[in-house]
């Protein structure tokens, strides 16, 4: 039997043997992040390092006299020393809720339903993959990271909720570099994603890539800091959006003091009208079940044409406000974000731009004043000084250092019909899942300082 | 006692070197790491429980080298055909591999066979305290830190790690280490009329060391977070920091995060072979540039340090087993050695540290920071402030950011106090500095002595791919630099 099945067993069967033990006045959740996965480093179109992660990861909280515990770790897939080991550890989590302190935003545990989803996938073994990626990227410098394998997330409680999310596919996350002609590396980066592996797909997508890998061989254009008018393409619109997952637009950090974004939720501050942003899950990418199993909104607005939607809110957020949860993550934050398009067409964009700074991506953002929502951060890879609609030149990095009431607000001049759907790459513990869909936008004045 | 902090759960023995002689073997060599990490975190906000959570990592990471190349593979499965499934992937993923290597790697040069052991030293360990007494104490934490009703947020937070890792391979190597190792986050945040500022003691999560509970000296630590109820309701009053050219002061617990993003970052050997290039980035140090490039003001002298006992990332070998001593990076100024592991070092011909770390047995190793310190000068911090005739002293990092090649940054701190004719004037509000790395370590005028030096660090400097966190120490005393871009907050 593959990965999927076999561990979706061991998981079921840990579940009910440990919802057996439960005594009256006891509560349990479980959820399992597992994955087989097949990493890939690449470096110079050459295989720097090679690392296959098959792990399951399980994390239980217990709850019981108005306490809560959880304990994450990790199963070795066979089911009975698994449940001896999560036995072990239920018998530790009672004795910590018998000491604790009563936890009074504590949130019961209940029957949030069924749901089993499953995407399959086909993928290549590592070999071909490395040979395709080397014949099709020969005479450039080509680094990146493909992964590829099983991913599951399942959450399961003692009152019956239980909810299954499987998919397998891949993603190449990768940067074409090259010298210009002054010495400058210069780069490109792309991101191929998808269910099943095609060869068709890398070689167009490499094809695209050469292509903007070449106007960056002519000399550099250096740009001092000011403000320009700028075209941030969607890998860049992205950065931004993460950054609203950062305690932006969470219930409990605007409570707590801590959103950058508290002046917006409290009407001192505004978006333009041509900013939508909604959480969405028809997307297909992330799970809708979050942690404790609740079922999110397929949609839910959270920027509404500039105006304040909902803030994501969690059960446990709820309990501790007195408002409504609408199935947020208990970390509030964006699972599944989608920007809405507007009507700048991709032939126009340059045009539309006329003189100023297309920008493929930024980097490195960062809050640098919490109370005025701005961000700083840098220009990276492909970006060009444009002149009467016609790009010049390749431009040296740049830092910025502006607020989103601006980017986003009043000196959002247009976004473009087109968006662009982003397959989740960050792999800290694990592969993550989910995404995002964006388009790119088209700014006044967009503040540089360094 | 009750229930101790402590916790042991029902594991199944395991013994490596065992584990290790029942594999086949039809690789050139094998390497087999053991991890076995038990964190537990306990947060308490506004007096009331966050988070009671612990996670136990266990796991093994195999590698095997054939033909110069080396593929890791990594399972929870430590049974024996677990195992063996994972070495025979890593044997058959690096023979697969092997035409497409960077490198010919080679046992006897990249995985000597050595031994040794390296055990935590701790004066008070997890089940010399009852979870029922230590969640007490952060709950008053939290009661010192709500210093007026105008906090309207308070945080106290301990992360509390154990570590075992065994490494072993086939041509010898038994290396057996033990961590334990502590991390505080104390924060309080002030609200009033539309104004809303944090102060947390020394920066989030910066104080993290080595140790056990000893660390947790309740009265003292009441103290201070009275002093950072004080300063965030200080700052609601303050004014913006202003925006000019100044001299400026950095604390210790604002030094470290300068070392880490412009000293640490760019010295990684893996980061110039262009390892990094798609994800973190590359560094403006080129190969050529270590014995000759002058990175700093003569009084820069940077070390990798493992050896300084309670440093967060104090260690005696890396993950591959490379023994770990202290080494200059910089001397007077002088770029002297990078951060490579015996892997880059081949790669480049260079020499290098034993950084090649993973951050649990589910990731392969990587050139990493360890303790990279600032270390110290001659001059006291009353001296360096009687220096100035105006500047600013900041403390507390708040907002980091750098470009991929590591060198414009700009940096933020929760606190800052204004230097006015070689005094500590007015407190300001929102304090930021930005700067190119070269030329800010070439300001720096003045070095704080031994008595002022003082380890902080991070458990959460990210790179890799796949992505990996992984904990460094930062040490410095603070020190001043002449003529640094400093501005506040506005929109």
């Amino acid at each position: 039997m593959s990965f999927v099945p076999t561990t979706l067993e061991v998981f079921d069967a840990l579940s009910e043997g440990c919802f057996a033990q439960l005594n009256s006045g006891e509560e349990l959740t479980l959820n399992l992040a597992a994955e087989d996965q097949l990493y890939l480093r690449l470096n110079n179109a050459r295989v720097r390092q090679t690392t296959e992660v098959q792990q399951r990861r399980l994390t239980l909280k217990f709850q019981a006299h108005s306490r809560r515990v959880a304990y994450t770790f990790d199963l070795s897939g066979r089911r009975d020393p698994d449940l001896a080991l999560a036995l072990s550890l239920l018998d530790r989590a009672r004795q910590e809720t018998g000491v604790l302190p009563v936890d009074p935003f504590l949130t019961p545990v209940l029957d949030h339903g069924c749901s089993e989803e499953h995407h399959a996938g086909d993928l290549c073994p590592a070999d071909t993959v490395v040979d395709q990626i080397a014949r099709h990227t020969a005479g450039t410098d080509f680094t990146g990271l493909y992964a590829a394998g099983p991913q599951i997330r399942a959450s399961r409680n003692n009152a019956g909720m239980r909810h299954v999310f499987s998919t397998q596919g891949y993603f190449l996350d990768h940067s074409l570099y090259t010298v210009n002609a002054a010495g400058e590396n210069k780069a490109v980066k792309g991101l191929l994603a998808g269910a099943i592996w095609r060869e068709d797909a890398l070689v167009g997508t490499m094809t695209t890539a050469r292509q903007r890998l070449e106007r960056l061989r002519q000399d550099s254009r250096a740009i001092g800091p000011g403000e320009y008018r700028a075209y941030l393409a969607p890998a860049a619109v992205d950065a931004l959006i993460s950054m609203f997952s950062w305690g932006g637009v969470s219930y409990s950090a605007w409570k707590k003091g801590e959103s950058a974004l508290a002046r917006w939720i409290e009407g001192e501050a505004s978006f333009s009208p041509l900013f939508s942003l909604e959480e969405d899950f028809t997307l297909g990418l992330a799970p809708r079940f979050n942690s404790s199993g609740e079922t999110a909104p397929e949609r839910l607005p959270v920027v509404a044409s500039g105006r304040l939607g909902q803030l994501l809110t969690s059960t446990r957020s709820a309990r501790e406000y007195g408002v409504e949860a609408n199935g947020a993550e208990s970390s509030e934050g964006l699972r599944s974000p989608h920007m809405a398009s507007g009507e700048l067409a991709e032939r126009d964009i340059l045009a539309a731009l006329d003189n100023g700074l297309y920008i493929a991506n930024l980097h490195y953002l960062n809050w640098s004043d919490l109370h005025s929502a701005r961000l700083t951060g840098m220009t990276r890879y492909a970006c060009f000084w444009v002149e009467g609609g016609e790009l010049v030149a390749p431009i040296r990095d740049l830092r910025f250092d502006e607020s989103l009431y601006r980017i986003l607000g009043s000196e959002l001049e247009a976004v473009t019909a087109d968006s662009a759907l982003l397959m989740e790459t960050d792999t800290y513990g694990q592969r993550s899942v989910g995404g995002s869909k964006v388009p790119g936008i088209l700014v006044r004045n967009f503040r540089f300082t360094l | 006692m009750s229930v101790t902090l402590a916790a042991n759960p029902d594991f199944a023995s395991f013994d490596p070197l065992a584990a290790l002689g029942r594999l086949s073997r039809d690789a050139d060599w094998l390497g087999l790491r053991f991890v076995e990490e038990h964190t537990h975190r306990r947060a308490v906000r506004n007096g009331r429980p966050e988070h009671n959570a612990a996670t136990f990592e266990r796991g093994v990471m195999i590698e095997a080298l054939v033909d110069g190349q080396i593929a890791y593979a990594a399972t929870s499965d430590l049974t024996n055909e677990g195992l063996d499934r994972a070495a025979q992937q890593a044997t058959d993923t690096a023979r697969r591999l092997a035409g497409f290597r960077v490198f010919p790697f080679a046992a006897e040069r990249e995985r000597p066979p050595i031994r040794g052991q390296f055990h935590a030293v701790s004066e008070r360990w997890l089940d010399s305290l009852s979870l029922a007494e230590f969640s007490d104490r952060l709950v008053q934490v939290c009661q010192h830190l709500r210093v007026s009703e105008r906090i309207v947020t308070t945080v106290a937070e301990a992360t509390l790690v154990e570590t075992r890792m065994r490494y072993v391979s086939t041509n010898g190597s038994d290396i057996d280490q033990t961590f334990m190792l502590i991390g505080q986050h104390f924060a309080a945040i002030a609200h009033d009329r539309g104004a809303t500022q944090q102060r947390s003691l020394n920066g989030p999560h910066a104080r993290c060391w080595q140790g056990g509970l000893e660390h947790f000296d309740w009265d003292d630590l009441y103290g201070e977070c009275e002093r950072v109820g004080r300063e965030a309701l200080e700052l609601l009053e303050a004014e913006n920091c202003p925006t000019e050219k100044l001299d400026l002061i950095l604390a210790p617990d604002q030094m470290l995060l300068q070392i880490h993003e412009s000293i640490g970052h760019p010295l990684e050997l893996d980061r110039i072979l262009g390892d990094e290039r798609n994800y973190a980035g590359w560094s403006f140090v080129k190969p050529d540039d270590f014995g000759t490039l002058a990175y700093g003001s003569p009084l820069l002298n940077v070390t990798f340090n493992p050896t300084l006992q309670g440093e967060f990332a104090t260690y005696g070998f890396d993950d591959a087993g490379a023994a770990a001593n202290r080494e200059y990076l910089i001397r007077e100024g002088r770029l002297l050695r990078g951060l490579g592991s015996r892997e880059s070092q081949a790669r480049l011909g260079l020499p290098g540290v034993a950084n090649f770390r993973a951050s649990s047995w589910n990731r392969a190793p990587i050139d990493r920071m360890g303790n990279i310190n600032l270390e110290p000068g001659v001059s006291s911090l009353p001296d360096m402030i009687a220096a100035v005739e105006s500047g600013i002293f900041m403390e507390a990092n708040r907002s980091w950011s750098i470009d991929d090649y590591r060198n414009k940054f700009q940096f933020g701190c929760e606190y800052a106090r204004l230097i006015e004719d070689g005094r500590l004037t007015r407190t300001v509000k929102n304090p930021n500095y930005r700067g190119v790395t070269v030329p800010f370590w070439h300001s720096l005028a003045a070095v704080g002595a031994a008595d002022s030096f003082r380890p902080f660090g991070t458990p959460y400097c990210g790179k890799g791919e796949p992505n990996q966190v992984i904990r460094v120490g930062h040490a410095a005393p603070p020190c001043l630099f002449r003529g640094v871009d400093v501005f506040g907050g506005a929109e």
